[in-house]
């Protein structure tokens, strides 16, 4: 009886078999980079939002400090959106009549809020506490990025867990001064003896247990 | 008619009640050694290897441990089907082309800042504020937890004299009451929608009639204490003179408020004191779950009850009762008697101390001998549902026993103008029939479907021309009225009232109202002409009278700040002098033939209204653990009587199905299903209210609810179209709590399936063949001879310290938890605070038959000893928190892992469903999301949640995580106070369940403080843990129950 499949069909079944290993993993690590990737964590995307409130204009070129608006930061798990009426603290005096803040003016007016777009999102099922990462040493910019350099502002972190835990594995790589903290363009060149100075002196623990963040 | 019928039922004179109590059973002869039921507990203890047992099949059942572990699997036979290659193929390919979608990019979301924020709110903190829940007109003051303005969970008042911080289930689940999408939320004109300035331009013709006929107009209202709305209707009196207020409450301590009456010759109140008493004898009552006060009598006769080292007395508790309770369940002497007997052992103790002639049995002779050692100090409390004269008879009892002004304080009465509501309701009854009546107000209360049946409410009530209901939901009242008015939540109004001793509390709002719902002050403004008033004006112009206006915003603040106005407790009255005895202690004859009927309020869904609220839906009742209905109880004797013994309820699937029975009562007829309970009195059946509602919410009635019920779930639900059994052609108005006459007859209908919980998540599965040591008891005296009686059990020996898992190390703080099994009541409060605290879904009924309950904390019952009166345990099971936990090396996922503190965490997202742990857990405390149990859609359920905990979907395994949302909030406060942070201190974090619990029986904290309670409980003897043998090494442990019998009695 003939062959039925030719010879070089032979070298066609290596091909797929092994291939298939190379087609698994190729497969599992274009997944792992999906995840990762700003597609999915929507890292770096500007959103855009009712009125175009730019950080660089107000924190590098105005110098406003983050609590001023941001005013639950140091108690609260939530750092807090600022109310209409914290814009209007300036704005009805200055730009009082741009056309840009028209939304702020009516949102005052009306007594009806501002409806931002949500820029940093976590998922439901993780509980992150601002008060106590500022009050442990971790700067805004740690997570946050150059928000002073932002003119529309984005998500400058993945927010992935494995980026969560870089940080809670190892605290002394990242922590700094507390009177640092609200520095956007705090930089140190001796973080080494710096970190574990710090990790000692403000009791900094190495929290990983998953109830830390998920409950 | 009624008047001949009185004569016929009075009592027998004190010479025939003499006799009587000669012949009265004496109690071990009511609790017959060989039972005719196949009950021998010899031989149960040889099977079982355990004197403790949980159910009447257990007892009787040969194949009982099969039978459970065959039902056990939940959910195995939902499978039984197979799936084929194609089912696979098509599921696998739906399940890869909507997991694509699944991961498409999240949905941008919105955030919204306020435009003024108010002064004093941090966003992402929650703020508390003070107000009181009044039940039955009674407040109960509470802590209201507030996010951002969303009220999301109850407390209790720590301040508050009725509270002390102990919250019970109702209070615990008004918090879901309050957001009910199911309340009525519109004002109706005979059912149509309508506005409330219609009805006000409705209402003014009817007003100028009044004016010049007031007697035309008449006012239907539940108990109130509240000195605003008593002065409000004061007025309307006033000024439509002739104008009559009636009362009326089917759950309102009618006997309680006439008994005293009987005494002291006038209404009185009476404030017990069971810290200071060291005797207790209850007589039918349920002092510790029921009526006002009942948390501070928990709490007071709990401090009274704990051992602890050192302890050198504990108080001592005789229960005389007819049915199952909670104070019965932890009494040291208990006997199951008919309701008309225990106005015997009533008089049996007069007898004794010399205040009637007779003669006397010996156990009462004990009892006596008892009481009379502690003068000043014992407490003789009468359940509502016993007559009058037995309320009396007691008061005459503890006025010879000196009890009056010492344990307990007699006051003037708390309500605004106590009446004989039974009367009242009648007297409105006949001047409708009459035609008198004009315009009927009804404020609250639903007597349409509450009213006792002979009065025929409905049919007087439909011959007045103007009727007005003012009620949460549009009920059965409603539907027969002209206008219904939705009415206020108490977390959605100013108010006040007061407390079981009078003290006054401000109920102050938390939201406005979500429903447009009208508070009974709004309504009262609207008579009085003065419509624009708020009920805030009203309440605080009220109280601006009272106090003067000097100063008065900041007194007016430091009220509200506390909960309570203090130094408004009642004081304690001399007139009124010492109790007169009555003559005849009760119109009932006792009876042998036929059966006693008892109806009681419900202790999940009270006397109906609580019946649309979910959480208290599904709470296993507490000494029941029947969910969802009422069902008819009978004793275990009383089952062989009518023909449902052993052997026929062995035919039934164990615990879960039951029978129908045919009940007769006074000529009327219900079926309904019967229950067997051990401890219950025989020839009595006990019925509860509140159910067979036909309106009133989805959950009230599954009919209201027919058309949106999910296909599947529609049979089960619609057995009936009712849930549960409507108990109105049993209720008399001369018989509100039932009497002598009934009759029972079982019918073949049947099997029909219970909820019941007993048997779910049971620990005492037989694989090991003897017994477990559970329960671990020991009497007082035992106890003091050897502290360590819990210790001992050889069980124990084979703990090992050695372990297969390395060591966890344990540096900072190590959460555990104890449990005083001696004092716990069972009472719920602990299952419905976790379940608001951790949200926790509902179920429904057939899920619960399915064993898929979702409440992280259990109580598990264990009774000991004869079936017909046995010793009750409680034992509630949250999480143990196993050191070596045997769920989490199982988890294929990490999903459930150790956490440097002990706890077992469980990772939501990462749960896969494999169920693994659950399986692996041999405490049973986990609990599996089957289905998308918990409300994704209905937008007034997503605002009650705790922000604090993430809502589970499908698929998810949960469990009792210590509260660790509460533990992480005071870490992070510690660590924040100060540059160094500090540790968490002992009492700042505390559960929820233990918060809730009114005998302070939960105890939680970090074991590695060697200063923490929690820390010196361990160290108590009689702490022991669960299944230690199996080297899990549990942090949350157990004090044995220790009971104090007393010696003279064998």
């Amino acid at each position: 009886m003939a062959q039925i499949f030719h010879r070089s069909a032979n070298t066609l079944a290596r091909v797929t078999i092994f291939g298939a290993v190379f087609a698994a993993g190729f497969v599992l690590w274009a997944i792992g980079g999906v995840v990762r990737s700003p597609y999915a964590t929507d890292q770096g995307i500007e959103r855009e939002q009712p009125v175009p409130f730019s950080h660089q204009h107000h924190v590098a070129g105005l110098g406003i400090d983050c609590r001023y608006c941001h005013t639950s930061v140091e108690t609260s798990n939530f750092a807090g959106i600022p109310p209409t009426q914290t814009c209007m603290n300036c704005h009805s005096q200055i730009w009082t009549n741009a056309e840009m803040l028209e939304p702020v003016r009516a949102s005052f007016a009306t007594n009806k809020p501002i409806v931002w777009s949500r820029v940093h999102r976590l998922p439901d099922f993780v509980h992150f506490n601002h008060s106590i990462h500022v009050n442990k040493g971790i700067g805004c910019a740690s997570c946050h990025g150059r928000i002073d350099k932002m003119a529309l502002t984005y998500q400058a972190s993945p927010l992935t867990m494995e980026w969560c835990l870089e940080c809670h594995r190892a605290p002394e790589k990242f922590v700094r001064p507390r009177n640092e903290v609200f520095n956007m363009a705090y930089i140190t060149e001796d973080q080494q003896s710096i970190g574990p100075k710090l990790v000692r002196e403000y009791n900094i623990q190495k929290l990983t247990a998953c109830s830390t963040c998920h409950y | 008619m009624l008047d001949e019928k009185e004569k016929k039922d009075e009592g027998p004179g004190v010479g025939e009640l003499q006799q009587v109590s000669t012949h009265s059973p004496h109690p071990s002869s009511l609790v017959p050694v060989s039972s005719p039921v196949s009950l021998d507990l010899a031989t149960f203890r040889k099977r079982i290897g355990s004197e403790y047992w949980r159910s009447l099949n257990e007892l009787s059942r040969e194949d009982f441990e099969q039978v459970v572990e065959t039902e056990f699997p939940q959910g195995a036979l939902a499978l039984d089907r197979g799936v084929d290659r194609r089912d696979f193929v098509k599921l696998m390919g739906a399940s890869m082309a909507l997991g694509g979608l699944a991961a498409c990019n999240r949905p941008a979301e919105k955030i919204v800042p306020y435009v003024r924020q108010p002064e004093g709110l941090i966003p992402g903190k929650p703020i508390f504020f003070a107000s009181a829940m009044p039940i039955s007109g009674y407040a109960h003051g509470v802590l209201v937890e507030s996010h951002m303005g969303r009220p999301t969970k109850i407390e209790g008042n720590p301040d508050h004299p009725s509270s002390l911080g102990a919250t019970n289930a109702f209070m615990q689940a008004s918090i879901l009451g309050l957001y009910d999408p199911d309340r009525s939320q519109v004002v109706r004109r005979l059912g149509e929608i309508s506005t409330y300035s219609d009805f006000l331009a409705a209402l003014q013709p009817e007003l100028k009639a009044a004016t010049s006929n007031g007697a035309a107009l008449r006012i239907l209202t539940q108990t109130i204490t509240s000195p605003t709305l008593g002065a409000q209707i004061q007025q309307v009196l006033a000024q439509f003179p002739g104008a009559k207020w009636h009362q009326w409450e089917a759950a309102g301590g009618h006997n309680v408020r006439e008994g005293l009456r009987l005494a002291f010759g006038g209404y009185a109140n009476a404030v017990y004191h069971f810290d200071k008493a060291d005797i207790v004898v209850s007589l039918d009552s349920d002092a510790l779950d029921r009526g006002p006060g009942h948390l501070r009598h928990a709490r007071d006769f709990s401090s009274r009850r704990k051992v602890r080292k050192g302890t050198t007395s504990i108080n001592r508790l005789y229960a005389i009762e007819s049915g199952p309770t909670g104070i019965g369940s932890i009494a040291d002497h208990r006997l199951a008697v008919k309701p008309s007997e225990v106005a015997m052992y009533a008089r049996g103790i007069a007898v004794g101390l010399g205040l009637v002639p007779g003669v006397m049995t010996e156990w009462t002779g004990a009892l006596v001998r008892d009481l009379q050692k502690n003068r000043g100090a014992s407490i003789v409390v009468v359940g509502d549902e016993q007559p009058p004269a037995v309320h009396a008879l007691a008061m005459a009892i503890n006025q010879a026993l000196g009890n009056i002004g010492s344990t307990i304080t007699i006051t003037d009465p708390v309500e605004v103008a106590p009446v004989n509501q039974i009367d009242s309701l009648r007297q409105l009854v006949a001047d409708m029939n009459a035609g008198a009546v004009r315009t009927l107000v009804m404020i609250g209360g639903n007597p349409v479907y509450d009213a006792p049946s002979d009065l025929a409410f409905v049919k007087a009530m439909d011959k007045v021309p103007f009727r007005a209901h003012l009620s949460p939901y549009y009920d059965e009242t409603s539907m027969h009225v002209h206008w219904h008015i939705p009415e206020t939540h108490y977390l959605e109004s100013w108010s006040d009232a007061r407390s079981h001793d009078g003290s006054i509390s401000i109920i102050q709002p938390l939201i406005a109202p979500l429903y447009n719902g009208r508070s009974a002050h709004e309504l009262f403004g609207a008579l009085l002409g003065g419509m624009d008033q708020s009920p805030y004006d009203v309440v605080r112009d009220y109280w601006t009278a009272k106090a003067g206006p000097l100063n008065f915003n900041n007194t007016w603040r430091k009220w509200l700040n506390d909960g309570v106005i203090a130094g408004t407790a009642l004081p304690a009255r001399n007139a009124g002098g010492t109790p007169a005895v009555p003559g005849t202690t009760d119109n009932r004859q006792p009876t042998t033939s036929a059966y006693e009927l008892r109806i009681l309020p419900d202790p999940n869904v009270y006397d109906g209204r609580f019946a649309n609220n979910g959480w208290l839906q599904e709470l296993p009742k507490p000494q029941t653990k029947i969910t969802w209905e009422n069902v008819a109880l009978i004793s275990p004797k009383t089952a062989v009587a009518i023909g449902y013994g052993d052997k026929r309820r062995d035919e039934l699937v164990n615990e879960k199905q039951t029978l129908i029975a045919n009940i007769r009562y006074r000529g009327q007829t219900l079926r309904t299903p019967i229950w067997v309970v051990p401890g219950h009195a025989d020839g009595t059946i006990t019925m509860f209210l509140g159910y067979g509602r036909t309106r009133g919410g989805k959950l009230a009635s599954p009919a209201e609810a027919h058309s949106m019920l999910a296909p599947e779930l529609a049979p089960f639900h619609l057995a009936g179209l009712t849930m549960g059994v409507d108990l109105a052609p049993f209720r008399f108005a001369d018989a509100l709590h039932g009497g002598a006459g009934a009759e029972i007859e079982l019918t073949t209908d049947g099997p029909y399936a219970v909820a019941c919980t007993q048997e779910h998540q049971s620990l005492n599965v037989a694989d090991v063949g003897e017994d477990r040591g559970i329960i671990r008891s020991a009497t007082f005296a035992e106890y003091l001879v050897k502290p360590d009686f819990a210790k001992e059990h050889k069980r124990e020996e084979e703990q090992s310290k050695e372990s297969m898992y390395p060591g966890f190390e344990y540096k900072s703080h190590a959460w555990a938890m104890v449990i005083d099994t001696s004092v716990c009541t069972g009472c719920n409060g602990c299952v419905v605070a976790c379940q608001s605290e951790n949200n926790i879904p509902i179920v429904g009924k057939e899920q619960v038959v399915a064993e898929r309950e979702m409440h992280w904390l259990r109580i598990d019952r264990y009774y000991r000893g004869d079936p017909e009166n046995p010793e009750v345990f409680h034992q509630p099971v949250p999480c143990m928190q196993c050191e070596t936990a045997p769920c989490e090396p199982v988890c294929p996922v990490g999903a459930t892992s150790h956490s440097g503190e002990g706890l077992n965490d469980m990772t939501y997202n990462r749960c896969v469903g494999t169920r693994y742990c659950s399986n692996n857990c041999p405490y049973k405390v986990r609990r599996f999301n089957f289905f998308h149990y918990s409300d994704y859609e209905t937008p007034a359920l997503k605002a009650h949640r705790n922000p604090d905990v993430t809502v589970r979907t499908r698929g998810v395994m949960e469990k009792c995580t210590y509260c660790v949302q509460r533990i992480n909030a005071a870490k992070i406060n510690a660590e924040k106070d100060g540059p160094q942070g500090r540790r968490v201190r002992d009492g700042e974090v505390v559960t929820a369940c233990q918060q809730a619990c009114p005998t302070n029986a939960i105890v939680f904290g970090d074991m590695n403080d060697p200063t923490s309670l929690v820390a010196s409980l361990k160290a108590e003897p009689t702490n022991y843990a669960l299944l230690a043998e199996l080297n899990t090494r549990p942090r949350t442990t157990y004090l044995g129950a220790i009971r104090n019998p007393n010696p003279e009695i064998k």
